[in-house]
């Protein structure tokens, strides 16, 4: 049988998993102050993109553009093209099919994106039975999967408690397996890390390279600070005001930053404890406040 | 264990000491009687340098805020001592403490939540001034704008509400209130976390210049160990309500002796690390 | 355990110290009972003076009260001069009356106030958003009296329903099933009148409610997921936003003696609240102390029902 050779292009011609081309939003009436300015972004399947940007930026627009959950706008242009499917105009209940199990988004403060007054367990499971008509004791064990999978080492506690019963370690695990509960393709996730601290921040982008490696989900993550891309994306895009003032592969952008905001961004990242302090500095402070000895509590006064 | 934690007399005297305070919580469910004992603070011992940026750090839940609270005057410990400027004011009666108030001021983290929704940015920071009646009522408007020239703020955000500014400038308003009473002790409860980098900068930078400006001693707390790094002079590391380690930056950052600050060091290096891997032009 | 306990010993001094007071406050009104006898030229002075020493009345006052509790133990409640019978006996069927009516008039306002609250709060300031506002404030600015006069007037033009009474004369001679018929048609009127007098309230504060929870970020994470409209009201939001309704259902359920008395004077619906009203305008005080004692217990049961509600549901409030 005649096989047709392999095209080199055909590869290359793979529509990307998520297109957003001439993308423009304002809120305000008049539309005059856009939120997003003719934002164009690909991200290929199994890819880490960031997104860099300060408050401000359009960078929540963006996320929440994407499966469609911005409140009206004034205007609203440009295409969204997921899979090739644009995503622009469709009828909510596709959306709603999309949202959960084929795109997911994870907010800010995952604390508060919990129902307080419902197991948290049932919460995931929700999830998926929005999705997937299953029995439910299938639920249930897809969730207590879930949560094992996002690396608590007992699920079943877990399931079972409230969110105020759960530590901010925890609960950030949990907002992660409700959200990649149903294996979606792509994950927004925005500013998931905030206020947390090293530990946990790396604990949550370990949880991300981990999934992204196992189950080729693709992330956009999007942040303010450049340090936590540098572990995790293979291209980072640089937004202010709402547009896009650079991107490329990250090794590129944080090596040799074109753009002046990129450049500004990059040199505030706090770099104070890599670099080592001088001899002099550290017995200058030490006269300052005087040098240690072992236990002894003096009295003081006068 | 508070062995770890010895303190000599300091060539200049500290503004603020700590000796043995302890502070816990009792919590109980509603139809038991079984109660729940939180050892918040445990046997601190903590010395505050004049002028100087003191840092503690910890992961959370080691009891940070409570101690702060503690040391901002608006909790009672449960036992320890509390040495502001030479006198005991863990003994003081509700009347002397008063008085000692506007020298200890507190920045939170919640800016959103530590502002009265209701009232404009200048009456914020004319609030403390009235009550404490250090300007006559023409004079109150004049100080209020001063202050927020001063902290950055224009003049045109004096009428407006605090939910209606960014997170910044909300930082930059409850720091306004802060020094509005000429305080000599600033703490600072984790102020910083929630804000963007740049935004984080401006204020590290707006804080460092009212500290030479007006004198501040500042205690910083915070579990971002890379803007602890910045800006400490001393930091001390707090770990399930005890004070583990305490120095100088360099020190306890170079040297680290107790296995929780190491590993918190060890998150936050190798975050710095990993960036600095990605940006170092390869040669 | 020992929370409810306690709260159960609160309630018993708060009913003893209304008790007290209910008797200090008849007894301050000026008359009694047996004045209206005096006048009447027919009955001899000696018969009220033999009268009043049979009932006790010239008795001081700590005293009467000490027999009353006597008798609130035994069973009787008090004795009642006009109906010369234990207060029980007049209370209980009243009450029962009352409760009827009641009962289902609440149950009715909240299964229309909680879907039409939700219904209302998830769509704000859209035309059946402000409809339902501007109804529920017209509804909260008429005043019962009015509501009811309104719907009797109604009654009496269009014969729907009878007019007064809680049964029709010929009600021995009905099977079960046209007795409940008979039952309901008669109720009609002073239960629809409760219903829109209560309805405004509960609809307004459901919405409040609602709308507080629908802008949480928990909320926009659950769409976020995917997850059907009707599940995210009924699902997340509402059970979410159930801690003051919990306690508005408490305040109904302790409301459910003392809310109507206007409504059963006026449609002569055989309940507590005419009972009280001419007992007190005869200064019959032994009925006035039971019917205030029953109204209270009633509210104070309903505020512990509604504590505990709250703990059942709420899990924060659980462990806290």
């Amino acid at each position: 049988m005649h096989r047709l050779p392999s095209n080199p292009m055909s590869r290359d011609a793979l529509p990307p998993l998520l297109a957003i081309s001439g993308l423009s939003i304002a809120y305000a009436p008049g539309g005059q102050f856009l939120a997003l300015d003719g934002i164009n972004l690909e991200i290929a399947a199994g890819e880490i993109v960031g997104v860099l940007g300060e408050s401000g930026s359009g960078k929540s627009t963006l996320a929440l553009s994407i499966p469609g959950l911005l409140p009206a706008c004034e205007r609203f242009e440009g295409s969204i093209k997921f899979r090739g499917e644009e995503l622009r105009g469709l009828p909510e209940s596709r959306l709603r099919a999309i949202r959960g199990a084929k795109i997911a988004l994870i907010h800010q403060e995952p604390g508060l994106c919990l129902s307080p007054v419902m197991r948290v367990g049932s919460q995931i499971s929700d999830v998926i039975r929005a999705h997937r008509r299953l029995p439910r004791k299938e639920l249930r064990q897809k969730a207590e999967a879930a949560l094992a999978e996002a690396g608590l080492p007992d699920p079943l506690r877990v399931y079972h408690s409230y969110p105020h019963q759960l530590s901010g370690g925890e609960l950030n695990r949990v907002v992660i397996a409700q959200a990649l509960a149903c294996r979606p393709d792509l994950l927004i996730a925005d500013e998931p890390t905030r206020s947390l601290d090293a530990r946990l921040q790396t604990e949550v982008l370990n949880l991300f390279r981990e999934f992204n490696r196992k189950f080729n989900t693709a992330i956009l993550f999007i942040t303010h600070n450049p340090a936590l891309l540098a572990r995790l994306a293979s291209r980072v895009v640089v937004m202010h005001s709402g547009r896009v003032v650079e991107e490329g592969p990250m090794a590129r952008i944080f090596r040799q930053p074109q753009h002046p905001y990129t450049q500004h961004l990059l040199r505030l990242v706090p770099q104070s404890l890599i670099c080592k302090a001088t001899a002099s500095e550290t017995t200058k402070r030490e006269a300052e406040f005087g040098t240690f000895e072992t236990p002894r509590k003096v009295a003081y006064g006068g | 264990m508070a062995a770890e934690t010895g303190i000599r007399h300091a060539p200049q005297p500290a503004l603020m000491r700590v000796i043995g305070l302890n502070k816990t919580y009792v919590q109980r469910r509603p139809f038991s009687r079984k109660e729940f004992v939180l050892g918040a603070c445990k046997d601190v011992t903590l010395e505050l340098p004049r002028r100087r940026v003191t840092a503690l750090v910890g992961e959370s839940g080691s009891g940070k805020s409570s101690l702060a609270t503690c040391l901002a005057l608006l909790q009672q410990p449960d036992s320890g001592e509390i040495w502001f400027e030479e006198d005991q004011v863990s003994a003081w009666t509700a009347e002397q403490l008063a008085s000692l108030r506007p020298k200890i001021q507190m920045v939170f983290q919640d800016s959103a939540g530590a502002l009265n929704p209701r009232f404009s940015a200048a009456q914020i920071i004319e609030e403390p001034l009235e009550i404490q009646r250090r300007a006559s009522k023409p004079e109150l408007r004049l100080r209020a704008l001063a202050l927020m020239e001063e902290v950055g703020l224009s003049a045109d955000c004096s009428k407006r509400l605090p939910l209606t500014l960014s997170g910044g400038q909300r930082q930059r308003l409850a720091i306004a209130r802060a020094i509005a009473l000429k305080p000599e002790l600033l703490i600072l409860d984790e102020s910083l976390s929630s804000l963007d980098l740049v935004i984080q900068s401006e204020i590290l930078r707006l804080l460092v210049d009212l500290q030479s400006r007006h004198n501040l001693t500042y205690l910083l707390i915070s579990h971002d160990l890379s803007l602890v790094g910045e800006i400490a002079d001393f930091v001390a590391v707090m770990h399930a309500g005890r004070i583990v380690e305490h120095g100088p930056r360099e020190k306890v950052f170079g040297a680290p002796r107790h296995g929780c600050t190491r590993e918190l060091l060890a998150f936050a290096r190798s975050l710095e690390s990993d960036f600095q891997a990605a940006t170092e032009v390869q040669a | 355990m020992r929370f409810l306990a306690r709260r159960l010993l609160h309630a018993g001094f708060l009913l003893a110290a209304v008790s007290v007071l209910c008797f200090l406050f008849t007894d301050l009104a000026p008359g009694s009972f047996f004045d209206g006898m005096k006048l009447n030229p027919q009955i001899s002075p000696e018969t009220v003076a033999a009268l009043k020493a049979q009932y006790g009345v010239g008795k001081p006052l700590p005293l009467r009260y000490v027999l009353w509790v006597k008798s609130v133990f035994t069973g009787e409640w008090g004795f009642s001069f006009a109906y010369d019978s234990p207060v029980r006996e007049l209370l209980l069927p009243r009450a029962r009356n009352t409760l009827l009516l009641t009962g289902t008039a609440t149950a009715l306002a909240w299964l229309i106030a909680v879907p039409l609250g939700v219904w209302m709060a998830y769509r704000p300031g859209r035309w059946d958003d402000r409809l339902g506002m501007g109804a529920t404030s017209l509804l909260l600015s008429v005043p019962e009296l009015a509501l009811v006069l309104a719907l009797l007037c109604f009654a009496v033009r269009t014969h729907a329903f009878p007019v007064g009474g809680m049964t029709s004369a010929n009600d021995e001679q009905l099977g079960l099933l046209a007795r409940c018929q008979d039952l309901l048609t008669h109720m009609a009127i002073p239960a629809i009148t409760l219903v829109l007098a209560n309805l405004p309230l509960l609809v307004r504060h459901v919405r409040s409610s609602m709308i507080e929870v629908l802008d949480a970020p928990f909320i926009h994470a659950a769409r976020g997921h995917g997850m059907a409209p009707a599940r995210v009201l009924i699902g997340y939001a509402l059970p979410a936003a159930a801690n003051p309704l919990i306690s508005l259902f408490g305040f109904s359920l302790g409301g459910l003696l003392g809310g109507s008395l206007l409504v059963e004077a006026v449609t002569g619906w055989p309940g507590l609240g005419p009972l009280l009203l001419e007992a007190t305008m005869s200064r019959d005080l032994y009925i006035v102390v039971g019917a205030v004692m029953v109204s209270t217990f009633f509210m104070v049961g309903g505020n512990l029902i509604a504590d505990a509600l709250l703990i059942a549901f709420d899990p924060r409030v659980r462990t806290d």
